[in-house]
């Protein structure tokens, strides 16, 4: 059953039936203070959209949420589906639901794409107890998926996103987001740097995957792609936290003011 | 007789059975053999390389070829599709049954010395021992001393099928020596490749292989030369590779070694044209307590001349691997451009690697870089695994494999690639489910 929504004060909500649950979360990353109090609360079936400044944090979350070695938990928590999520190794978090579009996807000469989307979704089916693929429905479900994201399935056969263009990148992260079918999908800034194509694909991607049981969590510098993902909530984060929660419209006002209009908030 | 002395391996030479017309040769190499210091820890081109292997065992005898009744696996001479000429020398000598010759429809050469003609005589004591000078290296003038058989490979039209010449071997009732030699000659303005592929069974090995190989290119010649190192790790290679190049000729090589209980390769490569081009992609891969060192020198003699050489390694558990590369700018190679990187992943902490990048430049105008990493696999790419779900120890596999492999995927010949990225895979697969997702 999806959690109802917490509102505007949804980063404040109490329920514990939420899918993903952050608390005061402090991060440092080499002894810098990254995140400084950040809470959020992420029902199942919710799309959330986080903007806010360059630098404020918004990556680090992802990061921090996926696993990424070097992101110290100073303290806080985050809770994913009843677990602690901080337990985990990034494999671990990976195997529990949790995906991470990167803002900027690592080049992996030398080794497939194909290979690569393979070995990820055997794994992650495998710790569903589902059956891995066999190599050739695996191909044919590769190939009509980067159908889906208007990707050449030559794209398949190179290196993992070695020498893909910026809007490529993008849409081979969509297509794994696609492949593996997560509960929680971080896209940082998936829309920066795609035409109004790829825009379309993401957005298609990510509506047609949403469902009840999933939630997306959207960074973004723009509204535009805000109107072709509808989200449930926008939150700015400043300085490392949350610093104003809204919904849909909260875009909208960012947009015409800027940040400078929450300087009260960012001090 | 226990260790391997030099008068012993002079006594060796003179049981060799070489046609009269190169006794000349095996002369002055024996002369250069002797005059030779045994190379030890103070000696600069050997310092990282022991050579007690050597001494451990007695080797002074020659190995038997193959006899009769031997059921050799094809796999272990065999390159899958690769539509080639083929020679096959087990323990250094001939296996007619293992070889396939086709038409030498083009007028070109792939002979033995020992059945050359009076022209191809006069070919090969042209050519023979100008770039492996014997006083410049021990081992090459061992070669020479030692020398009965060769093959000679002369391309006077653009040859389409890769002439492929294997050297396997296998265990003999005692140690013993091999030998390998191979001369190759394009002449102007034509194309050939070369696949020089060494191998043994999967027994446990006790041969000593010695090889030399001497490439000569004319104006606007192109070869593309392979020289696969996958002997079993007991197995010691002590070679050479001698290339020269003239004006606008091109040499492109692929090395791939599997290290053994002593390896050495010494690549050397004469620019000595003007405008001429090599490019060498290069390959090792050690572990346990296996060694292997490359030396590889480059020399731009004259204006114009290109170099790329990409060498990448690795090296798990206590192996060690040497890598000295060094390029050399003469005066007067104005505009040349010599490129030299050499990146080694280092997988265990008493893994050992040697790199030593040597830049020496005498011309001005000239474009020149070098640089040598060793590290561990970068973690932003492991993260990037994990984040999909890859577990560590695959995702390590997986990355290690990759960095490798993109050099295998430069290799022209399909067939070369298919054969090399499964054997890269086994490299890695102690525990199969961690290479399960690789080719
Ligand atoms: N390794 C590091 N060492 C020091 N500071 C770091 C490190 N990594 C990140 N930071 C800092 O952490 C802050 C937050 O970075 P983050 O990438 O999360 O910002 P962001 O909100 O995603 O910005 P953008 O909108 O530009 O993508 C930045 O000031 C950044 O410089
Ligand atoms: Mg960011």
């Amino acid at each position: 059953m999806p959690a109802p929504p917490g509102g505007t004060c949804n980063h404040l909500g109490k329920s514990q039936a939420n899918m993903l649950s952050i608390k005061d979360l402090h991060v440092q990353v080499e002894g810098k203070d990254i995140l400084n109090g950040l809470s959020l609360e992420v029902g199942a079936g919710e799309v959330h959209a986080i903007m806010g400044p360059n630098g404020s944090g918004k990556s680090t979350l992802g990061y921090v949420l996926s696993g990424r070695p070097g992101y110290e938990v100073v303290s806080g928590s985050a809770t994913f589906e009843g677990k602690d999520l901080f337990a985990l190794d990034a494999e671990e978090r990976a195997r529990a639901g949790i995906f991470l579009a990167f803002q900027y996807p690592v080049e992996i000469p030398g080794v497939s794409n194909m290979e690569f989307l393979k070995a990820s979704v055997d794994a992650i089916r495998e710790s569903r107890g589902l059956s891995a693929y066999d190599a050739v429905s695996f191909m044919k479900k590769a190939r009509q998926t980067c159908q889906d994201v208007n990707l050449a399935a030559e794209f398949l056969k190179r290196g993992v996103n070695e020498g893909f263009s910026g809007g490529e990148k993008k849409r081979n992260e969509i297509l794994q987001m696609l492949l593996l079918e997560p509960r929680l999908s971080i896209l940082d800034e998936t829309d920066s740097g795609l035409d109004i194509d790829a825009l379309q694909v993401v957005a298609t991607g990510v509506n047609a995957s949403r469902n009840v049981d999933n939630a997306f969590i959207l960074v973004t510098h723009y509204q535009r792609l805000l109107n072709y993902i509808v989200p449930d909530f926008v939150h700015v984060l400043a300085n490392g936290r949350i610093v104003r929660s809204g919904g849909k419209e909260l875009a909208l006002e960012l947009e015409s003011k800027g940040y400078a209009w929450l300087e009260g908030e960012l001090a | 007789m226990g260790a391997f002395d030099q008068s012993a391996a002079i006594a060796l030479a003179q049981q060799s059975r070489g046609p009269a017309w190169l006794q000349a040769f095996r002369e002055g190499n024996q002369t250069a053999w002797l005059a030779s210091k045994w190379p030890d820890r103070k000696t600069e081109d050997w310092k990282y390389t022991t050579l007690a292997p050597l001494t451990e065992s007695d080797y002074m005898r020659f190995g038997a070829g193959a006899g009769a009744g031997d059921e050799i696996d094809a796999g272990f001479y065999e390159i899958n599709g690769l539509e080639c000429q083929r020679l096959v020398f087990v323990n250094g000598e001939l296996s007619p049954e293992l070889c396939r010759l086709g038409q030498a429809a083009n007028g070109n050469t792939l002979v033995r010395f020992s059945e050359a003609d009076n022209r191809q005589q006069q070919l090969i004591n042209e050519h023979l021992g100008t770039l492996a000078i014997p006083s410049h290296h021990p081992f090459t003038a061992l070669n020479g001393s030692w020398l009965e058989d060769g093959v000679l490979i002369h391309v006077t039209n653009d040859e389409p099928l890769p002439l492929h010449i294997v050297h396997l071997t296998r265990p003999g009732a005692q140690p013993f020596s091999a030998r390998q030699r191979l001369l190759v000659v394009l002449e102007e303005n034509v194309s050939a490749t070369v696949v020089e592929h060494f191998s043994s069974d999967d027994s446990s090995q006790n041969c000593f292989l010695n090889g030399v190989t001497e490439i000569k290119l004319k104006a606007a010649a192109r070869l593309s030369h392979y020289r696969l190192h996958l002997e079993q790790q007991d197995a010691i290679h002590i070679g050479a590779v001698y290339a020269s190049l003239q004006r606008n000729a091109t040499f492109k090589s692929f090395l791939l070694g599997m290290g053994g209980r002593l390896k050495r390769l010494d690549l050397q490569v004469q620019h000595q044209g003007a405008g001429s081009e090599a490019n060498i992609n290069g390959v090792y891969l050690c572990k346990n307590r296996q060694h292997i060192d490359i030396h590889s020198t480059v020399e731009h003699e004259l204006p114009l001349g290109t170099t790329t050489e990409i060498v990448r390694g690795i090296v798990d558990d206590a192996a060690r691997a040497v890598f000295n590369g060094r390029i050399h700018i003469h005066p007067g190679a104005q505009k040349s451009a010599a490129e030299l990187s050499n990146r080694n992943l280092l997988l265990s902490n008493s893994a050992e690697v040697y790199t030593k990048p040597e830049l020496e430049i005498y011309a001005d105008d000239v474009r020149c870089a070098h640089g040598a990493t060793v590290s561990q696999i970068e973690d932003m790419a492991l993260y990037y695994l994990q984040a999909r779900g890859i577990q560590r120890n695959e995702a390590e596999v997986m990355l290690s494999f990759g960095f490798i492999n993109e050099l295998i995927n430069s290799i022209d010949h399909e067939p070369l690639q298919l054969k090399l990225r499964p054997l890269l895979s086994d490299w890695f697969g102690r525990d199969p489910r961690l290479t399960r997702h690789l080719p």
